[in-house]
């Protein structure tokens, strides 16, 4: 019969619009934003931040300003330059830092490739989509100040991830410390011969350990 | 599907052309046969009607620009009157290159892969068009003639397909520099900070 | 021109060579770039003699970035997240695409359960966008709203998914030369089995609300309609192709990746006509919900991505490869040469929607001016790929 088509689609279209009244969790597909907030996936990514550890973000910031993200990241949104001096990281050893890190969000296309070549942990993604703002230019170019989050930030948005990496760093600071520790022995052992004659060869050149007894190793 | 060196041979036999086989290290499968442009659109019919073969699916169509380049070769020379080996570096003239992906789709066979060159880049750069034969290469060939500069003889419609009208140059050569188009970023670095100093001249780059 | 099927309706210009007035007076009409029926920034320039179209020609590029030429000034990692905004309603089957090109070239393996991984995020990725296709055209047709709503509604739930696996609801960026970039969440398969489950009764909504109903016979049965012959010979591919009855998919034909485990069937049309296009995109979604019942059953735990591939520093041996999958809009080739460098010397694509185009205007001929709106939609464009 002709318009029985039309009917059956009619048919359909108020069964869904009498269901979003009386079953609204399963066929209203909206919720009232910003009211509402759908909760986000654990591996939702958006823009990247810096991570640092404790409270300081200038001293605990992991970022050795290696350069490999600048360099790998494909639309080029990332600016880096490296300080003179060295601070020391999570494990005690010298390292560059970023004295400039600035990354220019209206660039940014959000593919995660800085956090995987990132071989210090140092750059992850972030969940903050909410960035409106009426400057383009310097209202989208994050700083260091404003890119540097605390761990706790990343435990919080990824904890899988955060859980994994955190591990992995306390195994490798106790390796640090082992070693360091095992330097110290051996310094401490060092420093017996140093009684003995100054002609003696051991005390014109010394072990390269000994200087270090004391100082973590490098 | 059988061995390229087969249809070589076939196709020398069937249509007196001349043909040359392009081995392709990384996927040996998938070598090719560079043809000649004035055999191109007999050769095209062959392949597509005989039984044999039916390639009557053309896929791909691409340009490739190859530019001069210098290479070092040992030559023989009489210097103060002995013979010895000196090495001369020597310009080989750059081409652009066509090249078109064919498929069976009666046979479900393939890829055939031929390749079609100009004589060299500025004055001489006409190919065949095989739109003639596959249908599907019209818009692939005008997009190599837009991005490359490859002229298609025969074709029906050449004109400029991504880019408009009045552009001048051809964007996919490896030679082609970019028009100053420089926008403003918060961050000059690297690229940005080139194309910064080249639209400001010295001086201007502060305001 | 002289192919197979060429259509014998010529264009009639209104005055003869000789200067001499034709009777029939034509129109020049310039459908686009901003033509909501374009999906995108596209233009047709249609002549018509009254209401039939007499010539129709497509203009391109208003999209145009040269992705090409900035791949070839990349490496090759960084052109992965590229590909995401070629088509960017399929980002996974244009990063597979492009894995698969490079891993021909580079003669890197995937592991078991990243071939799985692929299938599936592939075929949830074909799901999504036939509905999608099928919502738009019903828009295109008149059937503003409603269908394109329910299709989306489903679309996001797909999305939702490909959220919690990539992190990126479009943009996904998830393979990586010899696997993938991360495997899946815990409970990411159990809410895929959900998907797939809920999802047929989606179809049978869909398919009431709208497959019978007769306007939407009227206006897609017989028209567009390009017969086989003419269909290989202008390169349509993907679903277009087979609503024409030829039996060619390149899951079945090339047989990539693991493709060949799988029982599923390919719809095939009649008459090449909107509509069997239209029927063709909805049982395809059957047929790939099929496949993921299947996937979903077996994939095997293991290892994701090949431990020779490497990240950063990746240089393929000198060489070239052409690599093509089945993406929802027809066959996606990617075409690499490789000069031992870091960044490809030459990268191609070969987009199916673009092709498919190459037959809109034969399509078009004859017909009137609202069929080319449908046609267009039948054809399943994204400007995103034709402009590249």
């Amino acid at each position: 019969m002709t318009g029985s088509g039309i009917l059956q689609g009619l048919a359909e279209t108020a069964k869904n619009f009498v269901g979003s009244f009386t079953h609204p969790a399963e066929n209203l597909a909206t919720i009232e934003y910003p009211e509402q907030r759908q909760k986000l996936a654990e591996n939702t990514r958006q823009f990247p931040f810096l991570v640092f550890d404790g409270t300081d973000p200038e001293a605990g910031l992991r970022c050795v300003a290696c350069q490999i993200c600048e360099k790998e990241c494909p639309p080029q949104c990332i600016y880096i330059i490296k300080s003179k001096a060295k601070k020391p990281d999570f494990v005690g050893k010298p390292q560059f830092f970023p004295a400039v890190f600035d990354i220019d969000l209206s660039v940014c296309m959000s593919c995660q490739i800085c956090v995987e070549v990132c071989p210090f942990d140092a750059i992850k993604m972030d969940q903050d989509f909410e960035l409106a703002t009426s400057d383009r230019f310097q209202g989208l170019l994050f700083h260091k100040d404003r890119l540097a989050k605390p761990n706790s930030h990343f435990q919080k948005i990824h904890p899988t991830e955060a859980g994994e990496t955190d591990t992995r760093r306390a195994a490798d600071l106790e390796k640090a410390q082992a070693a360091a520790a095992k330097a110290a022995a051996a310094a401490a052992a060092s420093a017996k011969p140093v009684a003995t004659p100054a002609n003696s060869p051991e005390a014109k050149n010394p072990p390269p350990a000994s200087p270090a007894a004391g100082t973590p190793p490098m | 599907m059988k061995s390229l060196e087969t249809l070589q041979a076939e196709l020398t036999a069937a249509l007196a052309c001349s043909l040359e086989l392009v081995p392709n290290p990384a996927v040996p499968a998938q070598s090719s046969l560079r043809i000649r442009s004035d055999q191109a659109l007999a050769l095209a019919h062959f392949l597509r009607d005989t039984p044999d073969w039916q390639f009557d699916f053309c896929s791909n169509v691409t340009g490739i620009d190859w530019p001069d380049r210098t290479e070092k070769i040992k030559v023989k020379r009489l210097v103060d009157g002995v013979e010895k080996e000196v090495e001369e570096t020597r310009t080989v003239p750059g081409f652009l290159e066509v090249v078109y992906h064919l498929y069976s789709i009666a046979r479900q066979d393939g890829p055939l892969i031929l390749r079609q060159r100009t004589a060299n880049r500025d004055t001489d750069t006409t190919v065949t068009s095989l739109t003639p034969v596959w249908r599907s290469c019209e818009f692939q060939e005008r997009e190599v003639f837009d991005l490359f500069g490859v002229r298609f003889d025969g074709h029906p419609d050449l004109r400029r397909i991504l880019m408009w009208d009045g552009f001048v140059d051809f964007p996919m050569r490896k030679d082609y520099v970019e028009p100053d188009d420089y926008e403003y970023e918060p961050t000059p670095h690297d690229e940005v900070l080139e194309r910064a100093q080249r639209h400001y001249p010295a001086g201007e780059a502060a305001a | 021109m002289s192919y197979p099927g060429a259509p014998a309706i010529s264009f009639q210009p209104r005055y003869a060579p000789d200067g001499t007035e034709q009777d029939g007076e034509l129109l020049e009409v310039s459908l686009g770039p901003q033509h909501p029926s374009t999906h995108g920034v596209f233009r047709m320039d249609a002549t018509l003699d009254g209401e039939k179209v007499v010539r129709l020609k497509p203009v391109f590029g208003y999209l145009h970035r040269n992705h090409e030429k900035i791949a070839e000034g990349a490496s090759y990692l960084a052109a992965m997240p590229y590909t995401d905004r070629l088509d960017y309603f399929c980002s996974l089957t244009s990063n597979w695409a492009y894995a698969l090109t490079v891993e021909k070239l580079a003669g890197l393996a995937v592991p078991e359960r990243a071939e799985y991984l692929r299938v599936i995020t592939a075929e949830l990725t074909r799901i999504q966008n036939h509905a999608c296709v099928c919502g738009f055209l019903l828009q295109d047709m008149g059937a503003l709203g409603t269908p394109l709503m329910y299709a989306f509604r489903e679309r996001e739930r797909v999305l939702d998914l490909f959220e919690s696996l990539t992190g990126a609801r479009m943009m996904c960026n998830y393979l990586r030369f010899g696997g993938c970039r991360c495997d899946a969440p815990a409970g990411w398969l159990d809410a895929v089995r959900g998907v797939v489950a809920e999802f047929p009764r989606f179809l049978d909504e869909f398919e009431a609300l709208l497959s019978n109903n007769e306007i939407l016979l009227a206006r897609t049965q017989g028209i567009g309609a390009v017969s086989a012959a003419q269909a290989i010979n202008g390169g349509l591919t993907g679903p277009l192709l087979r609503a024409a009855g030829i039996n060619y998919d390149l899951r079945k034909v090339d047989r990539y990746g693991i493709y060949d485990r799988f029982e599923f069937r390919i719809p095939l049309g009649e008459h090449g006509d909107v509509f069997d296009r239209y029927m063709i995109r909805v049982l395809e979604i059957r047929e790939s919900l099929k496949i993921l019942e299947q996937a979903l059953k077996t994939i095997p735990d293991g290892p994701i991505i090949d431990p020779k591939a490497k990240l950063r520093g990746f240089r393929p041996k000198a060489g070239e490869a052409y690599g093509r999958l089945e993406s929802p809009k027809g066959e996606l080739g990617f075409y690499l040469i490789s000069d031992g460098g870091p960044n490809p010397y030459r990268y191609r694509i070969r987009p199916p929607s673009f092709i498919n185009l190459t037959l809109l205007e034969d399509m078009c001929l004859g017909r009137p001016l609202a069929d080319v709106v449908v046609i267009l939609g039948s054809i399943d464009i994204v400007m995103g790929e034709v402009d590249r």
